[in-house]
């Protein structure tokens, strides 16, 4: 059993050295530091732990369940990077109510009845304070009742399709109209875009998300020009290209997703479609700097993305975090949407168990409603009612060594909206 | 030895009977919490397919990578109907289309398929659960073994139809719930399945079941279907001649494997709570093979160990070596074929059984080695060379072997 | 569907899908003329064939990065080095396995099966933690990216035609060593009597060892040109297997012609289908109609008649 941290050297462990965690102190944000001074008077194990979880009277225990075997483990090493600094930087800085965080990680293996075997695990066996994990809609579809049978509290990093709000889980990425619909408006208005084709992998998050940016472009008043899905792990795009190529729209909206994302940009950028010129003009809301290590920087370069966070946000808690993940993670490594979501996780959980006084999971939810974070590297975050964040979309523009740059940010907040009336 | 009365249950094997179900339904009930439990139930759900595999590819030679298609169809049969009690307009009306499942409300689908209706019946589902995949597996093999198409063939025929069912059911999620699969299931009948004390008593169901299952398995393997379907994986052609269809045989016993790895589905559902395409897949088939071939390909009580200890293995190592766990299962998929090809079962009839007392080999058995006899594996209808594989060096690849189709042009 | 293109633009479309065709014709080939030699002739039943493949597309992705490190002026030229290298790897790895593995087991087709398949869950655990869980980006030569316009219309990617060409060396240098060299007639003489070939002095062990060392090079060079086209992953290799044995399977396992047809067929169906249907659809209706055909005649598209 893999028991409390730090956990046996991974690879990516042995790639950062003790000097490399000293440096990370040093560079965490100067807000971050001042909340470290208040030092909380650490109350009793018997105040802030009523409901029998991992507590003692120096640490606290959470859980990480994320694939590291299997097909999503390229998709999700970032997430449980991003968590495991989190948490030692929350360390670092005095802990959570005066308490350490030890966390037990357990791997998911990219097989949904795992997930759910490891959550109950960690919930039943382990009694962990919180869990940071899931990354496929269907790992979370698959906990989520042992979630709600047990008690627990889920911090979902991924962007994801929405029709879903339940009180154990608090979802840090974007719900699908909250990167969806800004998406949309943008490329109508700064690039007075009339017709799309929307493209997907065959599951459930492409066809819902499609279905809501199809409900949007026809309230515009525009058209959707084609609407089609290929099974996970296609890996022949030639004829959806020459169909793009007859019906000639002006942007491709694609949800490509894993191994197939490789294949289709290769492809589209074999055919002569050049993304730099914007005719058409592509559109995505699935590929994310991770996912651009593997396509290549130079086979995406022009492409365009809607989503909350990218590496190369400009505001000094995002250097700061990049710098750290840098200096933990080696220097080669690149974050993208989701890794930043997974990193709100611990921080948003250590404010409410911190509002609330207490571990205990009931108390943490009443608390988590308008919890803020100010040092999120992607700016400022709040959760709603609906356990979803408030935040912000941007747009990015695909560079060719593989960074987006943001070429629109939306003014406001924007609400989560999970059960989107009128998208359904 | 004609004359003689079959005996479905020599001493050794009721022994073996009588070990395993005092460790399913004692020591390990004693033994561990409830969450462990539900997990040896979960482990026990695969061994239905193994036992399957047992019949038909240890007896019968026909190795299915397919097993995974069988295991979920039943599987999603029990969660249909799971799913549509659970799907009442009382719990589902802040939907659009109350009364129907959450992910058809999702999909703009408004009013329940036509064939998801009789799923509102127990006593249909419990029907469909075995027939829906006994069915299937009867116009697959139909279609094949009518045709003479055999061996490695048919290994990736059935596995190219799991491929074509994931894609279909992931493709449908309208109908089928699909990638995520048909999730949250919480009653039967009113009994909420997710309590512990529910767990427990499904644990006990689903024991019962693979016992029986067992003792049907048993009552084939030593019934004259059984002899013959030996007879027809060592020389089929042979057989043949002597005047049997072979192919009825071989429909016979895929589809008795189809139908135990259905239960296995079925219990799967209520103990874990959900079905997903991921059990249907050509991964988890592959894998429903290893239990089998861990345990002994020849031995039916092997397959359950096999079972149990290939999860178990994967359950613990994972936990505690995740980097590791697919080098331990890629090594033992080379290990039982290199090194041990009869599994546990062999080295226990070659390293144990030996040492028996005599009462453990029954009466027959033990004249046959004062005899001089040697063999292990003796029972009172003849000296059994079936518990071997074949690895006979007179044999030529089966693929090669011409006899599935280059004679039947 | 067509009403309202002109006719112009429907013969534009027409090429492109009849060439989509041919690529995709061409990638079939490729994933299975490797198998269709270790299968085909061997009748060892590869499970690890996507894992060769991926090998052979790690060994182009480590020459891409050796040569921009150290020899940035000759990177046009790396993916000739690369496939040469990746063939050369898989060729060792393809002996060593057949030595340490497969030679045991020629008796039992369907345990080849089961070692291999273990054999291939090792090769993408080493994968991942030689490479990393993540997917590898290939960077490849700038004149292999990219389109020959042929009209305003047609647009004829480059890496498609170089996959083509590809194909047709291979396939014709297969031809030839199977069929006009002293190795083939005796994996041949093996392949229909094994005892027979032995007593006349075939070494048929080392003949085995080539046999499927080739098979398991070929996969790589095959591996190596898909960087062009797919993803490299740990995990990829398992994207082709079912699609690779299907071509092999539906083609008649022992003819190399069959193979060659087969893929033609399965193509032509697949990317016609997938203009006129969606994607999944698509898909699904060819492995039906492949796995229907294959119930009706189940010997495959070309069966050798030799009586046995």
């Amino acid at each position: 059993m893999m028991k409390k941290a730090p956990p046996k050297a991974t690879r990516d462990d042995s790639q950062a050295s003790r000097r490399g965690l000293l440096k990370m102190l040093a560079a965490l944000p100067a807000s971050l530091m001042l909340a470290s001074q208040i030092s909380w008077a650490a109350p009793a194990t018997s105040e802030v732990n009523t409901s029998g979880l991992a507590v003692t009277d120096d640490t606290v225990t959470v859980g990480i369940l994320h694939s590291i075997t299997g097909t999503m483990a390229i998709s999700e090493t970032g997430s449980v990077q991003a968590e495991k600094l989190a948490i030692e930087q929350i360390n670092a800085t005095g802990g959570v109510l005066g308490r350490q965080i030890e966390y037990i990680q357990e791997d998911g293996a990219s097989d949904w009845p795992t997930f759910a075997e490891k959550s109950k695990k960690l919930l039943v066996n382990d009694k962990v304070a919180a869990v940071f994990g899931c990354w496929t809609s269907a790992s979370r579809k698959a906990v989520l009742p042992v979630f709600e049978q047990y008690n627990g509290m889920l911090y979902y990093p991924t962007f994801y399709e929405g029709l879903e709000q339940s009180p154990n889980v608090i979802y840090t990425g974007q719900e699908a109209t909250q990167q969806i619909i800004a998406g949309i408006d943008w490329v109508v208005k700064e690039k007075g875009a009339k017709s799309f084709y929307l493209l997907g992998s065959d599951y459930i998050w492409p066809r819902t998300s499609n279905k809501i940016a199809r409900k949007h472009i026809e309230k515009l008043g525009l058209k959707v020009v084609g609407e089609e899905y290929y099974p996970l792990g296609h890996t022949q795009f030639n004829s959806v290209i020459n169909k793009i190529k007859l019906r000639k729209p002006d942007v491709i909206y694609a949800i490509v997703v894993g191994g197939s994302n490789v294949a289709f940009y290769k492809q589209l950028k074999a055919a002569g479609i050049d993304l730099t010129k914007e005719k058409p003009l592509l559109l995505t809301i699935s590929v994310t700097e991770d996912e651009i290590l593997g396509i290549g920087g130079e086979n995406i370069d022009g492409a365009y993305a809607a989503m909350k966070y990218f590496q190369s946000l400009d505001n000094p808690n995002n250097e700061a975090f990049v710098k750290a993940f840098k200096e933990r993670w080696g220097d080669d490594i690149v974050i993208g949407d989701v890794t930043q979501a997974a990193y709100l996780g611990p921080w948003l959980w250590k404010a409410a168990v911190e509002k609330a006084g207490s571990f205990d999971i009931d108390k943490v939810r009443a608390a988590s409603p308008g919890i803020e974070l100010t040092t999120a590297p992607e700016g400022y975050v709040r959760i709603h009612e609906n356990h979803h964040l408030w935040s912000k979309t941007r747009v990015g523009l695909a560079q060719p060594d593989g960074q987006y740059k943001v070429v629109y940010e939306s003014e406001d907040l924007i609400e989560p909206n999970p059960f989107p009336e009128g998208y359904q | 030895m004609n004359h003689k009365q079959i005996t479905y249950f020599p001493r050794k094997d009721l022994i073996g009977f009588a070990i395993l179900a005092a460790v399913l339904m004692l020591v390990l009930p004693m033994a561990l919490d409830v969450f462990r439990l539900n997990l040896v139930g979960k482990y026990l759900t695969y061994a239905f397919v193994a036992i399957g595999l047992v019949l038909c590819w240890g007896y019968g030679g026909i190795l299915s990578l397919g097993q995974g298609v069988f295991f979920g169809l039943g599987g999603y049969c029990m969660a249909m109907f799971l799913k549509l009690e659970s799907s009442d307009p009382e719990s589902t009306k802040i939907q659009s289309t109350p009364g129907i499942p959450d992910f058809m409300d999702w999909n703009q689908i408004t009013e329940l398929p036509w064939w998801w209706e009789p799923f509102y019946s127990l006593p249909f589902t419990l029907f469909a659960v075995v027939a829906v995949p006994v069915l299937f597996a009867f116009i697959i093999s139909v279609a094949m073994f009518k045709r003479r198409v055999g061996g490695v063939y048919f290994a990736i025929i059935t596995q190219a139809i799991a491929a074509i069912l994931t894609i279909l059911i992931i493709g449908q999620q309208g109908y089928t719930g699909g990638v995520n699969g048909i999730t949250d299931l919480r009653t039967l009948l009113g009994w909420d399945i997710r309590t512990d004390e529910a767990k427990t008593i499904l644990y006990f169901v689903c024991c019962l079941l693979l016992l029986a299952s067992l003792a049907t398995a048993q009552i084939i393997r030593r019934n004259k279907v059984g002899r013959i379907l030996v007879a027809m994986r060592d020389q089929e052609d042979r057989v043949r001649f002597s005047g049997y269809d072979v192919s009825n045989f071989k429909i016979f016993v895929f589809c008795m494997a189809a139908a135990f790895s259905a239960i296995g589905g079925a219990m799967f559902t209520l103990q874990v709570g959900f079905m997903s395409p991921s059990f249907v897949g050509i991964v988890p088939s592959i894998e429903m093979v290893i239990y089998c071939a861990v345990g002994g390909r020849l031995s039916l009580l092997g397959a359950v160990y096999g079972s149990l200890l290939v999860n178990w293995a994967k359950t613990s190592l994972s936990e505690s070596f995740p980097e590791l766990w697919l080098f331990g299962l890629g090594a033992l998929f080379i290990g039982v074929v290199l090194a041990f090809p009869n599994g546990i079962a062999g080295l226990f009839q070659r390293y144990v059984e030996p040492y028996m007392p005599a009462w453990y080999h029954g009466r027959v058995a033990a004249k046959a080695s004062e005899k001089g006899n040697s063999t292990t594996s003796g029972d009172n209808v003849t000296p059994d060379t079936s518990e071997e594989v074949p690895t006979g060096s007179d044999k030529q690849p089966a693929t090669l072997k011409g006899g599935h189709y280059v004679n039947a042009e | 569907m067509f009403a309202e293109y002109t006719a112009s633009e429907l013969t534009a479309i027409f090429a492109m899908q009849g060439f989509a065709g041919l690529i995709l014709f061409s990638v079939l080939v490729l994933m299975a003329l490797g198998l269709a030699i270790i299968f085909g002739q061997m009748g060892v039943i590869n499970m690890a064939h996507g894992e060769f493949m991926i090998l052979g597309a790690y060994v182009t992705y480590l020459t891409s990065n050796l040569f921009s490190e150290y020899m940035p002026s000759l990177f046009d030229g790396y993916f000739f080095v690369a496939m040469a290298m990746a063939f050369l790897v898989t060729f060792l790895l393809g002996m060593l396995v057949e030595w340490g593995l497969i030679r045991h087991l020629y008796k039992r087709p369907l345990d080849t099966l089961l070692a291999t398949w273990g054999l291939s869950l090792i090769l993408q655990q080493i994968y991942r933690s030689v490479f990393g869980a993540r997917e590898v980006g290939v960077t490849l030569p700038d004149w292999m990216m990219g389109s020959y316009p042929l009209t305003d219309m047609v647009e004829v990617p480059i890496n498609g035609i170089f996959v083509m060409v590809l194909t047709l060396v291979i396939s014709i240098g297969i031809y030839f060593l199977m069929f006009r060299s002293r190795w083939g007639k005796q994996v041949r003489a093996v392949v229909q009597n094994r005892p027979m070939a032995g007593a006349v002095g075939i070494n048929t062990e080392k003949v085995d060892r080539l046999t499927f060392g080739i098979g398991c090079g070929i996969a790589g060079i095959a591996g190596s040109a898909f960087t062009m086209i797919g993803s490299t992953g740990p995990t990829s290799g398992q994207l082709y297997i079912v699609d690779t044995f299907l071509v092999v399977v539906f083609g008649g396992a022992q003819s190399l012609l069959g193979t060659i047809a087969s893929a033609f067929t399965i193509s032509q169906a697949q990317s016609t289908m997938e203009f006129f249907l969606s994607g999944s659809m698509a898909k699904v209706l060819t492995l039906l109609f492949v796995v229907g055909i294959l119930m009706l005649r189940p010997q495959g598209l070309f069966a050798l008649k030799i009586r046995r």
